[in-house]
């Protein structure tokens, strides 16, 4: 009898430990499924700004379904009227309570036709906010005014919870952009932070095979705005962006061998990083968080061991010492202190972290397949990585590790390689290469998988870095 | 003693004994035997193999040409052989020869009759000799470094995130070696750079350590040949330059490389 309660308490032990090890990635993924309702109706414009409104709509339900915060309610389910303005909405009349006869059928519930606040929380919406408002043109200018309608509050004449104009150019990039500061002021309300305003920055490859160029480009989180920052002509790869969204760092062959550059981005400008003399390898620097120094790949002795220096590259101190290769690092955002990078040191590469004075070296992945491109979550709690467990040499999917536990997440399921994560300054978003499509191209994504977006589709695009 | 009845019982028994005797001689001859056959006619004596053909075509070529020998035998053949190293052949056939100098070919056909030969003769031309270059004249420029690592360098290959050498890199960087040393000799002031390349599959940051370690590799292992290691540069290009990007070993073979090209 001893023996069984002992059995047990053994068991009952191994159980609870397991379910402590359960994935904790909480903070990081959404789990409640309790999400409010929205609905997003298409909003109009007047005669001069209805030709910008296909894309006003579609930027603004494009935001906000990609937050991962809202149930967006599909348009098919809205009613047919949509209110262009708070003040449009009716109270309804005070429903009289005819005595039903014997045998007769109630009447079906009254309704406005989408002029009652009921009409949205009613089914079949069942909304619990509603997104109104229009646009015109004033001045030469796009004005869109624009409410969000709280629906449990009974009488509209209180159900706004945002009233705000916005105004910006008469063209599309100007409708797009009322479109992201209605979303960012949305998304103000339920606590989340808008990723308008913030930058992917990524690689563009061209030319033929025989003299292939690259160039670093940036582009808004949606894709658009796609803008060119180097014009090498030549192979330029690998860029990070610091910690204020200022500079980018990468790599570049336009001298010859692989070396560093560091550039302002507004303006673009060259702020002459330094290289090493006489090393052959000097690529894929990333900032401290304090933005004041780079760590990168460089060779002595071989290729290659992981360096620290300043921006103009003095000041140049190697932290790591194996005899193999070391690439990649990048320090945590959070503590400053450690820095996670890939290494071939025991075999076939895998995630390492060390403390930022090259001690306590560590393996994080288990030594299966590959790992390489770890990216810091802002919090500084987990890595997303590229890692080929479980799928054949060189098919990466894109893993998610919560560090101190060193149990993870597999994002992506083989839909052609998928690699290069980088985190959205949210901590929600993960930007990444795809050869999914049959080319190489960015998509983002929240961190549990969902909410898939394309935001590339010409050319070779790879390499991509989420900064501010 | 002997009773007289018993006397005249066995001279009677002799008597006819005797007689009996006297009479078998006398029973008539047998029938003459059967006529004796006919003998049959004699075999005709054995025919010697008839040649129906011995010939080579054409009979004239040029040295490095071949001629094609064909023979048809008929009769009663046992074995059928041609020399100039031809050897047995069936009684019909055809075989072509290139023989370096004119030749005769002899065919004998050897049958119960006899044995027959037959010769054929190939003469063979010498070429005239190729139009000679037209002469380049004394200031005309010379062959480029890069077109010398075009034709007399080869590429040394790779395993799968491998960069040391295997024997067939190092057979490949030897020959390279006697190459690398004209060319070095031949152009004082040229530096060259030898590329360490990847395939597609590892990650792009790795590759970069990968195609210089190849690079380093090629480079230690020529200065170990007496290649002048100050004019030797590497530089990695990782997996950004493949020449072919097809996702098969074939391509990723060609991939994994230490490549030669003229330095900057």
């Amino acid at each position: 009898m001893k023996r069984i309660v002992w059995i047990m308490g053994a068991a009952t032990a191994t159980l609870m430990v397991l379910a402590a090890q359960q994935h904790d990635f909480s903070g990081l993924i959404k789990v409640d499924a309790q999400l409010p309702a929205l609905a997003v109706p298409d909003l109009r414009g007047d005669a001069g700004a209805q030709a910008f409104m296909a894309a006003f709509n579609q930027t603004l339900w494009s935001d906000l379904q990609g937050a991962g915060i809202f149930n967006l309610v599909p348009r098919s389910h809205y009613p047919s009227t949509v209110p262009q303005q708070l003040a449009d909405f009716k109270v309804p009349p005070p429903v009289e309570n005819k005595p039903l006869r014997r045998g007769q059928a109630p009447p079906p519930p009254p309704t406005g036709g989408g002029l009652w606040l009921s009409d949205w929380l009613n089914p079949p919406t069942q909304a619990n906010y509603v997104t109104v408002g229009y646009a015109a043109v004033q001045n030469n200018l796009f004005v869109l005014r624009g409410w969000l309608v709280d629906l449990s509050i009974p009488n509209p004449v209180n159900a706004g919870a945002l009233a705000k104009t916005y105004i910006e150019s008469l063209d599309e990039a100007g409708a797009r952009k009322t479109a992201h500061e209605f979303a960012t002021d949305i998304l103000e309300r339920f606590g989340a932070k808008s990723l308008f305003g913030s930058h992917i920055y990524f690689v563009r490859r061209a030319g033929s095979l025989k003299t292939p160029v690259a160039e670093i480009w940036v582009m808004d989180p949606d894709g658009k705005n796609q803008k060119q920052i180097t014009r090498f002509n030549a192979l330029s790869d690998f860029p990070s962006v610091s910690p204020d969204g200022d500079k980018i760092a990468f790599t570049s062959w336009v001298r010859g061998n692989p070396g560093i550059f560091v550039f302002s981005v507004d303006p673009v400008r060259d702020l002459r990083f330094y290289n090493q003399r006489g090393a052959s390898v000097t690529a894929t620097p990333s900032f401290t968080p304090d933005g004041k120094q780079i760590v990168f790949m460089s060779s002595s002795a071989g290729c290659c061991r992981i360096f620290i220096a300043n921006l103009d590259g003095s000041n140049l101190r190697s932290i790591s010492s194996s005899s193999s290769i070391d690439a990649e690092p990048k320090v945590n955002p959070k503590t400053g202190s450690e820095v996670a990078f890939a290494s071939g040191r025991s075999g076939p590469q895998q995630i390492y972290r060390m403390n930022i004075d090259g001690t306590d070296v560590e393996r994080l992945t288990d030594g299966t397949g590959e790992a390489s491109n770890p990216s810091w979550h802002p919090g500084g709690q987990f890595l997303a990585y590229a890692w080929t467990r479980g799928f054949m040499t060189g098919a990466f999917n894109i893993f998610v590790m919560n560090v101190a536990r060193r149990d993870y997440q597999q994002l992506t399921h083989g839909e052609g390689k998928n690699e290069n994560p980088s985190w959205a300054p949210d901590g929600k978003h993960i930007v990444f290469m795809s050869t999914r499509t049959g080319s190489s191209q960015i998509w983002s994504m929240l961190a549990d998988g969902t909410e898939l977006q394309q935001l590339t589709t010409q050319g070779s695009n790879l390499h991509p870095v989420w900064g501010k | 003693m002997f009773s007289k009845r018993k006397i005249t019982v066995v001279c009677l028994a002799v008597s006819i004994a005797l007689f009996a005797e006297g009479c078998k001689k006398k029973v008539p001859a047998p029938p003459p035997p059967p006529p004796a056959p006919v003998p049959a006619a004699p075999a005709p004596a054995p025919r010697a193999p008839v040649v129906g053909q011995f010939s080579a075509e054409p009979s004239t070529i040029q040295r490095g040409q071949s001629a094609t020998l064909r023979w048809e035998i008929s009769g009663e053949v046992t074995s059928v052989a041609i020399d100039q190293s031809v050897g047995t052949v069936r009684s019909t056939g055809s075989q072509q020869i290139t023989p370096a100098s004119s030749t005769t070919y002899t065919l004998t056909a050897t049958g119960p009759g006899g044995s027959i030969t037959s010769a054929a003769t190939v003469t063979v031309v010498t070429p005239p000799p190729p139009a000679p270059p037209p002469p380049t004249p004394p200031s005309a420029s010379p062959a480029t470094v890069e077109q010398r690592l075009g034709s007399d360098v080869q590429d040394a290959f790779f395993e799968y995130d491998k960069s040391e050498l295997n024997s067939e890199a190092r057979e490949a960087l030897t020959r390279d070696a006697t190459a690398l040393k004209a060319i070095l000799s031949e152009f004082p002031n040229a530096i060259l750079m030898i590329e360490g390349h990847c395939d597609e599959r590892g990650s792009a940051e790795y590759n970069l350590g990968l195609g210089d370690r190849r690079a380093s590799s090629a480079k230690e292992f020529l200065v170990s040949l007496g290649v002048s290691g100050d004019r030797l540069k590497t530089i990695s290009y990782g997996k950004e330059r493949p020449q072919c990007t097809e996702s098969t070993e074939a391509c990723w073979q060609k991939n994994r490389r230490a490549h030669f090209s003229p330095g900057q």
